[in-house]
């Protein structure tokens, strides 16, 4: 066990895990991260919290999963490069093991532009794959990135992120490699929405027999409506919603009615995810949509969650 | 080249209020070449200001000088006898140019003319496009000769982010291509894929950007 995190325990145990996310208030509003953490438990195995996602300031990640350990909820730190050097990165991991956190997802992060700091100044004094490294050295190795020794333990079952819908197409198995080569223990995928993509790059995963060396997590994400769906289309580079999904969601309704079509079809992608080699799990995506999480859990037959083995070797 | 473009006049005017006497120095590299400081924009910038104060009650006078490299003591030299006679100098220099004026001649009051941008090329009539950053460790023999440091919009060295889309960055689609993308397709044409496998470690910033002037000395051209 290199964590002994619950999500590291329940994919060793073989498991098909569940994992979905939390995006923390913009501000320190504590009953706002407490009404979506009960919408959560009991529907996934572990909880990622965003890290000012889309570069908007918010309730620091850290802070947010301490919250989310003292209410029994399995958090999955994010944390990118955009805002802190390696000593910063450093520094809040500490913080974040001595409050709680197993888990670590390593991002680049979303460019300044596109949040609510434009004028803010970047950081990517390390990029993702070092900073895997980093952490690897952290806790393998009780080493800091400049070398002296760590005091205490950090163990941390570390992620990193993967997009198989980006250009260059074979650049993101390279990419796949490189964070596997660097110590990244699970891989969160960006959504999916195009199968047949996705199977065209797991089908190179695991080729490459990537798949044996980390846990791939595919990321799903349900739509509230066609009109999300055509929004993601027009803005969000790399991802792709599918017309025969546009249109079965347009065909659905409005509202309720669009909303519930938008669950089924995230829980049908779950269902067709599992059968593909070397998928170890889900990642749901439901953004400012917590409610979503147990009915897409519920549909995909994936509740409830198993307790993971208490003790493993 | 330096490239840099001219301020707005307002900025340029509301530096200079209340002088009556000025001098207009332009430079002939860099910013000559990228058409924002050289004698021609000193003499189009000069009459613009004689056009925006002739209003003024007493009048303006507007010296114009041209030097051939400003940020080198020994090309400003003869200017000595016309900053003598001004209440203030307006630089078409890049930054380093109006900084050499401003040491060279600690008793004259330098205005800068121009916004100093970046190390580029010209791309198009009319474009110019930063190709790099100056990080004192050149890493372009590993990238197939395009720069991941100056060009991916988060500095990336060990492959594109998930914004890579139709080789377009997704900070910028219309006007940014992806680094990576063209760092890719450049291996791919040179047969230096395997090159992309490789753990880029963490860039060592003491040579560049860690928060203090750099400088450099040979010791074989000192006196």
């Amino acid at each position: 066990m290199k964590s002994g995190s619950r999500l590291e325990r329940l994919l060793w145990a073989g498991h098909f895990v569940v994992t979905a996310e939390l995006g923390p208030p913009k501000g320190p509003d504590v009953a706002a991260v407490e009404r979506k953490m009960s919408l959560l438990a009991g529907a996934c195995d572990a909880v990622n919290v965003t890290d000012n996602q889309t570069a908007i300031v918010r309730l620091s990640s850290a802070a947010t999963c301490a919250l989310l350990h003292q209410h029994g909820i399995e958090p999955v730190m994010q944390m990118t490069c955009r805002d802190r050097n390696r000593l910063a990165m450093q520094s809040d991991i500490f913080g974040a093991v001595a409050l709680g956190v197993r888990n670590l997802l390593c991002l680049s992060g979303d460019h300044q532009k596109f949040g609510n700091h434009p004028s803010a100044k970047n950081v990517y004094d390390l990029d993702s794959i070092q900073m895997i490294q980093m952490v690897k050295r952290l806790r393998d190795e009780g080493l800091t990135a400049g070398g002296d020794p760590v005091e205490g333990a950090v163990p941390l079952f570390i992620g990193g992120a993967a997009n198989p819908f980006g250009d260059p197409f074979e650049m993101r198995v390279i990419r796949l490699a490189k964070k596997v080569a660097a110590g990244a223990d699970f891989i969160q995928t960006q959504c999916v929405f195009d199968l047949p993509r996705f199977k065209e790059w797991m089908r190179r995963v695991v080729d490459l027999g990537l798949h044996e060396k980390v846990a791939i997590l595919a990321g799903v994400m349900p739509l509230k409506s066609a009109g999300a769906g055509r929004y993601i289309n027009a803005n969000v580079p790399g991802i792709t919603v599918p017309e025969a999904i546009i249109e079965r969601l347009s065909r659905a309704g409005r509202g309720a009615k669009a909303r519930e079509e938008g669950m089924r079809l995230c829980a049908e992608t779950i269902q067709e995810l599992r059968t593909i080699a070397g998928v170890r799990g889900v990642h749901i995506m439901a953004v400012e949509w917590e409610e979503a999480i147990r009915p897409i859990a519920e549909m995909a037959g994936l509740l409830p969650r198993p307790e993971p083995p208490e003790v493993a070797p | 080249m330096i490239v840099a473009e001219r301020k707005p006049m307002v900025e340029i005017l509301a530096s200079i209020q209340g002088v009556s006497r000025l001098l207009v120095v332009g430079c002939e590299t860099c910013v000559a070449v990228c058409l924002a400081g050289g004698a021609k924009e000193v003499a189009v910038l000069s009459a613009a200001l004689r056009l925006a104060l002739r209003e003024r009650t007493s009048a303006v006078e507007i010296l114009e000088r041209s030097v051939e490299r400003q940020c080198e003591e020994e090309f400003n030299a003869p200017l000595a006898e016309d900053i003598a006679k001004v209440e203030a100098v307006l630089s078409m220099a890049c930054g380093v140019g109006v900084q050499t004026l401003a040491e060279q001649f600690p008793d004259a009051i330098i205005y800068p003319a121009l916004n100093t941008q970046f190390m580029g090329r010209p791309e198009a009539p009319g474009i110019w496009a930063e190709r790099c950053l100056g990080c004192g460790d050149c890493v372009l023999g590993r990238f197939g000769g395009i720069c991941p440091i100056t060009r991916c919009s988060k500095s990336l060295l060990n492959g594109p982010c998930g914004g890579s889309s139709n080789g377009r960055c997704e900070v910028d689609p219309e006007h940014l291509e992806c680094a990576w993308q063209l760092i890719y397709d450049r291996l791919a044409r040179l047969g230096q894929l395997e090159r992309l496998y490789a753990i880029e470690p963490p860039k060592d910033w003491r040579s560049a950007h860690d928060g203090g002037p750099r400088r450099t000395t040979r010791e074989d051209l000192r006196l």
